[in-house]
């Protein structure tokens, strides 16, 4: 066990000094998940009180990021959001990896019927354009962040079912597992304690791939009006409302959330890639 | 081929099974009563029953279910509560707008990406296949809206070469016969010059935004499976004939790497079809997608279900038709299944 | 007397992210028109490598570093290989192994020999199809017209290996390189392909190279032998001399370990060690000399080029005189 997180920690090395941009990434990362934690006590001033400046005033050395329309200092509520669409998006892919590992292991490691109505269940999530579909669970179950992240954690469970179902498919025939069903194990047994630890890497691998996308449906579904109330900060919401201003030239009402935001997606796919070629070499492209 | 058709069909139709059924669990999902709802504020209990009874609330689930899947096949999606039309009708009125929009950015992300992963592909380790990792990782990661009004920003606001993002039309244009509902064809059919170059303006910033996403993917599967296809064995047989490069890349390669593009195709579309709704609403382009929010935002739930239901049937329908031309490009597939 | 196929020192190394890979080294052979060549080592000896640079479809990695390939007089290697260009799949034609992934599998395999006649033929359209259709009939295939049209999926490996020869033999070149054509295949069918290659072969008067690390096969089929190790060619000479009297350590062994007649598998004898990893920085002037029982100081010396007999070269400071009766 030893000898195979050094030689995790030996890829990691490599992979990271083979491509400067996994390191950016990973400070990145380190960067957000820091702004998530302590973001209240850093922002400069009050995300929601109105007036702290002139309203629409740009980007100045007192608000570096300029305000909004009702003076609302948009770096601070900038900061604020982190916590607000990491924390959607965390929520999501964590629902939706538990449910979906779960019902994926299964599925894969009995077959039968188990697997055809899995099976059945991740094809119809998929039958749906992925969005289009969130935006109607959001819409039947009512506007409220906690069906946002329902909503996303939903349309994220066939990613992990498919990757669960296949690694534990696979793994059911293998030789360690066919060792310990002889030792006399009983088959949940043999799927908590073999299957679903060996299926957990690539599990990772997906969730990190996911995570990006998760933050870019969350801010979609509430640039939409879906979701987070106005006076709350979230980076999509907030694009959403310096869109009007867009055309008149107040750029950087909407500009500011949404480079952070896409900064934030950027930061986990280029991740999510590095962590899949650690774990998977093979398939690096 | 016929047979292969019909089987494809077939297996659909699980899939659209799928899709009603969700999208009736999710019209019976609404907060709340809807019988309350829809009687409005000041509904008397006699009132909220009545609109229970109208409704078939009253009813079993599967009994609702059929009376559902009824209403839908008479074409009976509802009213509009906003528009006060039929769901049906504002759909199809407003389709060939989101329609024209979806495919032109699909067309444009083809015309870049396939070439772009190709070269990619028989150029590794160059500038170009480093083009093409950079875009296909940062492309997926653009919010499409934010995208949108960053283009909007530069292109009428500080440059002013692309007209305001207000819809498919300058307003005092007016809109070419309807033939088949797309601006650029109509106007086309109606000698209309004008009013071409028109839409043609309106319709580049949002085709542009939509294809900057869906690119990526497409990029990256025509890479990685365009290299998968050049060191394949039967791609030395053709050099060691003698077949001009071109033939071997075209005709041997390619084609044989299109059939895994082709499967990625879905997943574009589910992506083009969700971002649509978003680029719509950046640039106020009068679709189902825009139609929908407004709907949304009313809290007006006939179009919004009608809305799902409907992109959950054009989804259907293009993951058909990608099988069936899949069927045609792969000799293969006649035998299996 | 010059030979169709005359390759000089040749040497050629793959650039890799691990390292450089010297795959060929000073690789020289002769092959007249009309014979028959067999090319025998273990696997990884650089045995397809040659016959890829031969045709110029070398890895994008490759790089030939030293020595000439000339075929019937012209310098294959000159100009960036423009010569080349126009010979292969005319003049010089390529068989693979594992014959089913070696055809496009969604053309049809008379087209692919069609793509290889509008090439290198001035023939079109239907006559172009009349003559994919009797190069099918030229490899025994039965019911060449409907097969014409038949996908590789739906053809046996035998039969996909037949398509392959057609497509080689489809322009009439004046060699023939048969890379291992009969791995993957079942041993009847092997026996058969091996026969059409050699019937084809006499009646066209083509000369063959063949590769495989089968030296029964090779025995049976070629006039001469070569013998290669680690990207070095370490011995040629007539096939019987080289089974009777095989002066090389590592040919006697390869002699050994080839069953003969009924001779069990048991029976045989393994070669001991593995191939030296190319990539080293100190490979000994003769690659074999780590595995090889008759080793001694001499052997970190350059490599002789002994003469045993007219015909007969070894490349080896220790060679086995013994002469069998
Ligand atoms: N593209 C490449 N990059 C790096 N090294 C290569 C490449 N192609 C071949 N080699 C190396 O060249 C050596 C010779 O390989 P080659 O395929 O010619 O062996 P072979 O004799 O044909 O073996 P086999 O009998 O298995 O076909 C091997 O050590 C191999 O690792
Ligand atoms: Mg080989």
């Amino acid at each position: 066990m030893h000898s195979v997180w050094q030689k995790r920690l030996q890829t990691l090395r490599y992979v990271v000094g083979e491509n400067p941009l996994s390191l950016a990434a990973f400070l990145l990362f380190a960067a957000f998940v820091l702004l998530a934690l302590v973001g209240p006590a850093i922002a400069p001033f009050d995300a929601l009180a109105s007036n702290v400046g002139a309203p629409l005033s740009p980007p100045s050395l007192a608000h570096w990021f300029g305000t909004d329309s009702l003076g609302r200092d948009i770096l601070s509520r900038v900061i604020i959001a982190t916590r607000l669409d990491l924390g959607i998006a965390v929520a999501a892919v964590g629902i939706s990896c538990i449910l979906g590992g779960l019902a994926g292991a299964f599925a894969g490691y009995f077959g039968g019927w188990t697997d055809r109505i899995v099976g059945r269940l991740s094809d119809t999530i998929m039958a749906f354009p992925l969005f289009v579909l969130a935006m109607g669970i959001v819409a039947a179950l009512g506007n409220t962040v906690a069906n946002i992240v329902i909503a996303t954690a939903i349309i994220n469970l066939p990613f992990y079912i498919r990757v669960a179902r296949a690694e534990s498919g696979v793994l059911r025939n293998a030789g360690f597992v066919e060792a310990a069903r002889l030792a006399g194990n009983g088959e949940v047994r043999l799927l908590f304690h073999h299957i679903i630890p060996n299926i957990l890497p690539p599990m990772t691998v997906q969730i990190s791939l996911n995570m990006g996308w998760a933050i870019l449906n969350a801010a979609g579904l509430s640039f939409i009006g879906l979701g987070v109330r106005p006076p709350d900060a979230e980076w999509g919401i907030m694009v959403a409302e310096g869109a009007q201003y867009i055309v008149s030239g107040e750029w950087w009402i909407a500009l500011f959330p949404g480079a952070v935001l896409m900064l934030a997606v950027f930061c986990f796919n280029l991740l999510g890639d590095s962590l899949r070629d650690l774990v998977d070499p093979r398939r690096r492209t | 081929m016929l047979t292969t058709i019909l089987k494809r069909l077939l297996g659909a139709i699980p899939n659209l099974i799928g899709v009603v059924v969700v999208t009736f669990l999710l019209t019976r999902a609404l907060p709340g009563d809807p019988a309350a709802f829809f009687a409005g504020g000041a509904g008397t209990a006699e009132a909220v029953e009545e609109i229970r009874k109208k409704l078939g609330l009253d009813k079993s689930l599967p009994e609702q279910f059929i009376v559902y899947v009824r209403d839908l096949a008479r074409g009976d999606w509802g009213m509009s509560h906003a528009t006060g039309q039929p769901v049906l009708t504002e759909l199809t009125t407003r389709l060939p707008a989101s329609l024209e929009l979806t495919l032109a950015a699909l067309l444009l992300a083809v015309i870049i990406a396939i070439p772009l992963g190709i070269l990619a592909a028989t150029r590794p380790g160059s500038w170009v296949d480093h083009l093409c990792r950079g875009i296909a990782t940062a492309g997926v990661s653009l919010p499409t809206f934010f995208t949108g009004l960053l283009l909007a920003y530069i292109f009428y606001f500080l440059l002013g070469w692309a007209p305001a993002p207000l819809g498919r039309l300058d307003p005092y244009l007016s809109a070419p016969p309807l033939v088949t509902g797309f601006y650029l064809i109509d106007s086309l059919i109606a000698r209309d010059f004008p009013v071409f170059v028109g839409a043609l303006k309106q319709l580049i910033l949002p085709t542009i935004t939509l294809a900057l996403f869906v690119l990526a993917p497409l990029a990256r599967m025509t890479r990685a499976s365009m290299l998968g296809v050049l060191s394949a064995d039967f791609i030395r047989t053709a050099r060691a004939s003698g077949l001009a490069p071109r033939t071997v890349l075209f005709s041997y390669a390619f084609r044989n790497a299109l059939l895994p593009v082709m499967t990625t195709l879905g997943m574009v579309f589910s992506f083009l079809l969700g971002s649509n709704v978003l680029v719509e609403k950046v640039f106020a382009w009068p679709g189902i997608g825009s139609f929908a929010i407004e709907a949304l935002v009313a809290s007006d739930y006939a179009p919004v279900q009608g809305f799902v239901l409907s992109m959950a049937l054009l989804y259907v329908l293009l993951n058909l038709s990608i099988d069936i031309a899949y069927g045609f490009v792969d000799p293969r597939m006649k035998i299996e299944n | 007397m010059s030979a169709l196929l005359e390759i000089d020192k040749l040497s050629l190394e793959f650039r890799t992210r691990s390292g450089i890979v010297r795959a060929l080294e000073n690789v020289s052979l002769q092959l007249p028109e009309g014979g028959s060549l067999g090319l025998v080592g273990e696997s990884g000896s650089g045995k397809s490598v040659l016959s890829f640079a031969v045709l110029g479809i070398q890895d994008a990695a490759a790089t030939i570093t030293g020595g000439t390939i000339r075929f019937a007089g012209t310098d294959l290697l000159a100009d960036g290989g423009s010569a080349m260009k126009t010979m292969r799949g005319r003049e010089l034609a390529m068989i693979f192994q594992n014959p089913r992934v070696a055809l496009n599998p969604i053309r049809q395999v008379g087209r692919q020999i069609e793509d290889v006649l509008l090439r290198h033929t001035a023939l079109r359209g239907a006559a172009a199809r009349a003559r994919a259709i009797e190069c099918l009939a030229d490899v025994r295939i039965p019911d060449p017209e409907r097969r014409y049209s038949a996908y590789p999926f739906e053809l046996s490996g035998g039969m996909c290996q037949r398509v392959m020869i057609a497509i080689a033999l489809a322009c009439k070149p004046r060699l023939l390189i048969a890379d291992e054509p009969t791995t993957g295949l079942d041993v009847t069918t092997q026996a058969a392909i091996m026969r059409l290659i050699r019937d084809l072969g006499r009646e066209k008067g083509m000369a063959t190279l063949l590769i495989t690390h089968d030296l029964g096969l090779a025995r049976d089929f070629c006039d001469k032998l070569a013998v290669m190790h680690a990207g070095h060619i370490v011995e040629v000479g007539p096939t019987e001399t080289l089974f009777r009297t095989p002066a090389h350590p590592y040919t006697a062994q390869l002699v050994r370990a080839t069953p003969v007649g009924q001779e069990r598998l048991e029976n045989l004898a393994s070669i001991p060690g593995n191939l030296p990893d190319l990539r080293r920085g100190d490979l000994p002037p003769c690659r074999f000399s780590e595995r090889c029982e008759l080793r001694s100081p001499a052997c970190a010396t350059p490599l002789p080029n002994l003469v045993v007999s007219p015909g007969h070269l070894v490349g080896c400071h220790h060679p086995q005189a013994r002469s069998s009766p």
